[in-house]
């Protein structure tokens, strides 16, 4: 009886908010119609998009024609391409130390390194396990959510959990010294550091391209395997004349999504590396953005924001390319 | 009061004209049937009717005030849909309950006409239960109590029984049209089933391609079909079409010479008949009668139900199929020849171009 | 299925022949699960160790403090150690440390000190869990603020997720009306522009309206999303018609339909939303780092990311605080991973 009566005072107080909220809205139905409904439905999505997305993009595009350390675009001087040039400046693209703006070549170069080995290393490691995780039959369910675990986790918490982990008296240097090895400050070595980061983001994502690739593998019908083991088809055969090239186009999205991702890359590596450490030898694009508009006062947001409309240009022909194919793998 | 008076009503989607020139005019407590091919508008029309679709052009009015633009539920109709439409999420209770709501009735009116409902369609077992719990017919009765629990000036129907097996039709059938005496308020129904439309209708209007062909009682659009397409529409099965000239006009009637010596007397009304003109004579298949003399009618097979027979061939020197139907036992071999003729006021008469029916002869009935 | 362990380690592709493929499958998926979880257990355990113990090196696996005694003559409790005496082994109280050298007593006999090599020493001790880890930040260092924080933005970031994303969702499923495929154009358009591209700007405007270094500031941008409007979409198109046409005759408004019949029936396709919103949210850096600036707005990453660069070296502390963190996101994993890993293989989400 008691359970009956909680039952119905919830059934109360939820029918009572439920009328709170929309006693306003059909208000505003009555005033508007019938037919304008569809945008009042609309309007918190447009105005939220208009605010945060389109606005500041075409803000951006003021910040990066103008200069100075204003924040309001009408208090900032016009000085149409100079940022663009600044940041351009270099007599030799390969060596950042002789650009104007090195900080950001420097940026560019190890970006550009780490989406190389990051796009590669995840895309082996995930393909990989998705094989195997496609072949088991033991526990797949099992090694399939271990491997998707870090997913769910913190940039920030994994950042910690490795710098500890890489910690000169870590778990990794007690093992190095097991086995008769000097401890290493892997953190602050320059070649140690960046093969790290790409660990870290390897261990950090890769579950999710796992399950993107197992879901693609399974899709393969089991007949066709079937029929290339009676057409006496060596095992390494059907992978590679079969699985890979029927996994294609679910490959390819892969890579073009680890592409976009890899670009952006910053929250983990900037906790692991203290700040895109040792120097700037782990110092992504995303950082020197963020640390040209934000960090120690500089307040650049005019080369801020060309930086952002440049790395904006490379995610959107990815972008583009990403959705072309997806339309395609659809028909 | 609840009459629906529809003038000069067109929808067009676009460039495609679904409605022509609708003009209808109901009654109240009528119970009409919409009836046509798939297609043909119908659903349209209602749906028109109950304010889920806009008019291209032309009034819609209730009781006399005109409801162009008034909502579904300011016209105070309801309407049951072919797939009931129930709201899964809910009791069949507040599946009664929710539109009562929404119009703000107090809590007492609203208990008061559920248990009403639920007593007239027998669903007091059910009042808590979800619809995916019960049968196609039980959830059928939901719909219709939904309807009724609102009180509406008109009932809409949209195919409701289509979805059901036919014994379980033939069933809802009954139960629906004794709704209609119960509770006497008008409803409009709209099928493909013109045993439905039969059976049920004090009114049928039969549609095509988005105009009303004919309007009136079953009976009367069963014995005088305005056009062809009425006339083979109605009645099962359909009427037998052959093809003629005219080669007497006097005082008996007309005959109609439709070749290899065979005649039919026809008592349509002369008026704007012509010697040697090409007609069509509409026969069904129960008017013909085995007889001493008339067209001979050569056999293909013939079905035997046991309590009517149904025989199928051609006349002699023709290809058309032609259906006779006899009452009891008959078993004519194929091939065998009989003549089967007709009486004058069973013989319809067809333009071939307009397919317009003619006129009877003044007098009589 | 027959359960027999043997039968399964060895069921392989020639039966009855242990294939050298399995063998390096099972190496490569044992050694990922020890490269998951090693890192994560390692970070508990030693978030478990007291101040003094958790920089040992090598470092001891389990959480393990010195064992201490009050030895006569001693303010002080003292803590005790193996020695190695002339050979033997034995059992001594630790007085003082210089360099290589310690000066030990005998707890029974605190009259002689005796100078040992430190390296002929091993420490006694005995199993311990320093809980104070976890309760001196939660009060004396603000984490119990970031907690709050962190759990504000999530839930009020995730109900607002859900409520407006359905809202334009139910727009564009259930209506026609002109410029409806222009604005759905323009919604998914935004799925190319990555904050991190305009993360600048969207600080302007958030000065703009004055929500800097406020959690609202935090909030708001992360609410509209194409993806989720997207996913709503496709569930809502399989809601059918007739549904919303029976509710328009029994008289419901507009946000009636929407918020009576439609919403409920979405459920499935919400609750997928809601758990990646809550994931996200909770997860979130970059963002909150830029828009807040006092400490007492920080959330939980933030905050945590404060702390370890302020008490760099007081790793108990920062190990506690981060194995706190992740716990609620383990715990839901273990409950939901099923749901979770089938769901993202399904739609293949971002």
């Amino acid at each position: 009886m008691a359970t009956l009566k909680g039952g119905a005072l919830l059934d109360r107080a939820v029918e009572t908010v439920m009328r709170v909220v929309e006693a306003p809205v059909n208000a505003m139905e009555r005033v508007l119609g019938r037919k304008r409904m569809p945008w009042v439905f609309l309007a918190p999505n447009l105005v939220l998009f208009g605010l945060f997305t389109f606005i500041p993009i075409a803000i951006s595009v003021g910040y990066a024609f103008t200069g100075g350390t204003a924040l309001f675009v009408s208090d900032r001087p016009f000085v149409g391409l100079d940022n663009f040039r600044t940041l351009l400046a270099c007599d030799n693209y390969l060596r950042p130390g002789t650009c104007q703006e090195s900080l950001f070549w420097t940026a560019v170069w190890n970006t550009l390194w780490f989406v190389a080995l990051n796009v590669t290393a995840t895309l082996l490691v995930a393909l990989t396990t998705a094989l195997i995780l496609n072949k088991a039959i033991f526990a797949r369910g099992f090694f399939r959510a271990i491997f998707f675990y870090p997913v769910l986790l913190s940039p920030v918490v994994i950042g910690l959990i490795w710098k500890w982990f890489l910690d000169r008296n870590g778990l990794l240097n007690a093992f190095l010294q097991m086995l008769g090895v000097p401890p290493e400050t892997f953190l602050l070595d320059v070649g140690w550091s960046r093969f790290f980061v790409v660990v870290v983001s390897v261990w950090f994502h890769m579950g999710f391209y796992t399950l993107i690739l197992l879901a693609g593998l399974q899709a393969i019908p089991k007949d066709l395997y079937e029929a290339a083991s009676i057409d006496a088809a060596s095992p390494r055969r059907t992978l590679f004349r079969i699985t890979l090239p029927l996994l294609g186009p679910n490959l390819l999205v892969v890579l073009i999504l680890l592409m976009i991702r890899s670009v952006q890359i910053f929250d983990e590596a900037w906790v692991l590396t203290n700040g895109g450490g040792p120097g700037t030898a782990n110092s992504f694009i995303v950082q020197y953005i963020y640390q040209m508009a934000f960090g120690s006062d500089l307040r650049l947001f005019g080369l801020a924001s060309a930086a952002s409309v440049l790395m904006g240009l490379v995610l959107l022909v990815l972008t583009l390319v990403q959705l072309h194919l997806g339309r395609r793998m659809e028909s | 009061m609840a009459e629906l008076k529809l003038s000069t009503v067109n929808k067009s989607y676009g460039a495609v004209k679904i409605l022509h020139d609708v003009e209808l005019d109901i009654r109240d407590g009528e119970f009409v049937v919409f009836v046509g091919p798939s297609g043909c508008g119908k659903s349209t029309l209602l749906r028109i009717i109950a304010g889920l679709e806009e008019i291209t052009s032309g009034t819609i009015s209730i009781g006399g005030r005109d409801v162009n633009h008034l909502s579904p539920a300011e016209r105070k109709i309801a309407m049951v849909f072919q797939s009931y439409a129930l709201y899964p999420h809910m009791s069949v209770r507040k599946n009664l309950a929710f539109g009562l709501e929404n119009l703000k009735f107090k809590r007492a009116e609203i208990e008061a006409r559920i248990t009403e409902a639920a007593r007239m369609l027998a669903l007091e077992p059910y009042l808590d239960r979800r619809p995916k719990q019960l049968s196609g017919g039980q959830r059928q009765r939901v719909a219709i109590g939904r309807a009724i629990v609102r009180e509406p000036d008109i009932f809409l129907f949209d195919e409701p029984l289509s979805n059901l097996d036919a014994a379980l039709r033939v069933q809802t059938r009954a139960e629906i049209t004794k709704l209609h005496r119960d509770i006497k308020t008008t409803m409009i129904y709209v099928t493909h089933d013109q045993v439905e439309a039969m059976t049920m209708a004090d009114k049928i209007v039969v549609l095509r391609s988005g105009r009303v062909e004919q309007v009136g009682a079953p009976l009367e659009l069963f014995d005088r079909p305005r056009n062809l397409f009425v006339a083979g529409f109605l009645g099962s099965p359909r009427m037998n079409i052959i093809k003629g000239k005219v080669s007497g006009i006097g005082e008996d009637g007309i005959v109609i010479d439709v070749g290899n010596g065979g005649r039919l007397v026809t008592d349509a009304d002369p008026a704007g008949i012509q010697m040697g003109q090409q007609v069509l004579a509409g026969i069904r298949p129960a008017h013909f009668a085995r007889g001493q003399d008339g067209l001979p009618f050569i056999v293909q097979y013939h079905e035997g139900l046991g309590t009517e027979t149904y025989v199928y061939g051609s006349l002699e020197g023709e290809s058309e199929q032609i259906i006779i139907h006899e009452a009891g036992h008959f078993s004519p071999s194929p091939g065998e020849r009989i003549l089967i003729n007709s009486t004058p006021e069973r013989v319809h008469l067809f333009d071939p171009e307009s397919g317009l029916a003619f006129g009877r002869r003044q007098g009589r009935l | 299925m027959s359960i027999n362990p043997i039968s399964f380690l060895t069921r392989t592709r020639r039966p009855g022949r242990l294939d050298l493929t399995d063998i390096l499958s099972w190496v490569w998926l044992i050694g990922g699960t020890l490269a998951v979880l090693l890192p994560v257990v390692w970070a508990g355990l030693s978030s478990l160790k007291p101040a003094a113990e958790i920089t040992r090196f090598p470092p001891t696996l389990l959480p393990r403090t010195a064992i201490e005694q009050t030895v006569p003559g001693f303010d002080k409790p003292l803590s005790l150690w193996q020695v190695t005496i002339d050979g033997q082994q034995r059992e001594m109280a630790m007085v003082r440390r210089i360099g290589l050298k310690a000066q030990v007593v005998d707890p029974a006999n605190p009259e002689k000190p005796i100078s040992v090599d430190v390296k002929s020493m091993t420490p006694v001790q005995r199993l311990t869990v320093a809980t104070e880890n976890y309760t001196d930040p939660l009060i004396r260092f603000d984490f119990l603020t970031f907690l709050k924080n962190s759990v504000f933005v999530t839930f009020v970031a995730t109900l607002l997720t859900l409520l407006v994303n359905a809202l334009a969702a139910f727009a564009l499923s259930k209506y026609r009306f002109r410029g409806d495929k222009t604005v759905f154009v323009i919604i998914i358009s935004t799925l190319m522009i990555p904050l991190t591209v305009v993360m600048v700007p969207a600080y302007l405007v958030i000065v703009g309206v004055g929500l800097v270094d406020n959690l609202w500031g935090v909030i708001l941008p992360t609410i509209a999303s194409p993806t989720a409007v997207f996913l709503l979409r496709q569930y809502m198109l399989t809601i059918p018609d007739e549904l919303i046409e029976a509710a328009r005759v029994d008289a419901a408004s507009e946000f009636c339909i929407f918020w009576r019949i439609v919403l409920p029936l979405t459920a499935p396709a919400l609750a997928v939303l809601a758990i990646f919103s809550i994931l996200w949210r909770w997860n979130d850096f970059l963002w909150p780092l830029i828009v807040l600036s006092s400490r007492e707005n920080f959330t939980l990453q933030v905050g945590l990311n404060a702390f370890q660069g302020e008490f760099s070296v007081q790793w108990h502390y920062i190990l506690a605080m981060t194995f706190l963190s992740l716990l609620p996101v383990t715990v839901v994993f273990l409950f939901l991973q099923k749901y979770i890993t089938t769901g993202i293989a399904g739609t293949g989400m971002k």
